[in-house]
């Protein structure tokens, strides 16, 4: 049963998800991020709805277990599309919206098949599995897609700050999110810890988003090369 | 074996867009001009050095917060830390990281004196309409 931290952290996160959302409305920008405001969205409804499980059916019950993992998925997926759309962001000028579209639907679908690959001689809840696993996974790419997209901003010079600080988090998120999966897979004695872990890095990314819509205006412009780790 | 290399490449992946991301937080306030009043206080009078972030972070924490701005000063509170460490450590043995990370920790003291000047005038309005009130 989670306790008094736990429900804090989750509280917390829920509330800054749902200030993503409000500044993005106030600032105009719902339109222009459609698809990342689409998935805070969803995952306030997903918070609501493991609340209600949780305080009717109990923590240890199927049912929470179930819903938990199966919406964890679900929600990936979402912000795996919301990365898709960064992408179509960036390569606007070059129409290649129909592209990154197409190619975003391929690499679900092999990270999808390479994941019922790793779990398909499991006997029992094999779909429960490859739910759990499909979402480890796609972690792992949305990291590898985020650091591409990021090569790309400094390749193309890409300078809208807004734009940028988005993809920069989102880094910051997935790297966060793939090296507490690899922890937890290297180290499984402790993964509760891990798994504490997993619910205060969830925050940084409604943190992240709520400050950029509420602080960066939209025509703010930065100099990617001056932000590389390594100067170009 | 595959835990391990996914581990390395996240943590790598992290540094970089940690560093990143803080320096885009920075960059946004490094084109901002100090007030003279600011400037008196904090002691930074066009350059700051890693040295005044203590300093300037003491004087931060002496006025009201701006609900805005926590974000980003611990932000730049933990890239200002690893900073430090980098410089304690790494820097010993490659000398030209030792003038990037002063000159990023000197950009991180800017970055608070800029988030002071703005606590400053918050703390003005406030109390200019409580004054009215």
């Amino acid at each position: 049963m989670p306790g008094p931290f736990e429900y804090f952290i989750w509280l917390s996160c829920t509330l800054l998800e749902i200030a993503v959302v409000v500044c993005a409305l106030k600032k105009g920008a719902i339109r222009k991020y459609f698809l990342l405001n689409l998935y805070m969205a969803a995952s306030v409804i997903v918070t609501g709805a493991r609340f209600h499980v949780l305080t009717s059916r109990g923590f240890t019950s199927p049912e929470y277990v179930y819903l938990y993992y199966y919406s964890d998925a679900l929600l990936t997926i979402f912000l795996y599309l919301a990365l898709s759309s960064l992408y179509a962001h960036v390569f606007s000028e070059l129409k290649a919206e129909r592209y990154v579209r197409f190619g975003t639907l391929v690499l679900l679908a092999g990270t999808a098949l390479f994941s019922y690959g790793v779990v398909h001689e499991s006997t029992t809840k094999l779909i429960s599995r490859f739910v759990v696993e499909l979402s480890q996974n796609l972690y792992f790419v949305g990291l590898v897609l985020t650091y591409v997209l990021w090569a790309a901003i400094l390749k193309l010079r890409e300078t809208r700050t807004q734009l940028i600080q988005i993809v920069l988090s989102l880094g910051v998120y997935f790297s966060l999110f793939a090296a507490d999966y690899a922890l937890r897979n290297l180290y499984p004695s402790i993964s509760s810890l891990f798994i504490s872990l997993l619910q205060v890095f969830g925050c940084f990314l409604p943190l992240a988003w709520a400050y950029t819509f509420w602080r960066i205006p939209e025509d703010a412009r930065i100099v990617p090369s001056r932000l590389a780790v390594v100067p170009r | 074996m595959m835990a391990g290399v996914i581990f390395v490449f996240s943590a790598a992946a992290l540094l970089q867009f940690f560093i990143s991301y803080c320096r885009s937080l920075i960059a946004a306030s490094s084109k901002q001009v100090l007030s003279a009043e600011v400037k008196d206080v904090t002691g930074i009078q066009r350059i700051a050095s890693g040295d005044d972030f203590k300093r300037v972070m003491q004087l931060l924490q002496l006025c009201p917060e701006r609900p805005e701005d926590r974000n980003g000063v611990q932000a730049i509170g933990a890239y200002f830390s690893l900073l430090s460490f980098l410089r304690s450590t790494l820097a010993r043995v490659v000398p030209s990281m030792r003038a990037w990370t002063e000159s990023e920790r000197g950009q991180c003291a800017y970055f608070a004196a800029v988030a002071l000047e703005r606590r400053i005038s918050f703390s003005r309005d406030m109390l200019a309409q409580q004054m009215d009130a």
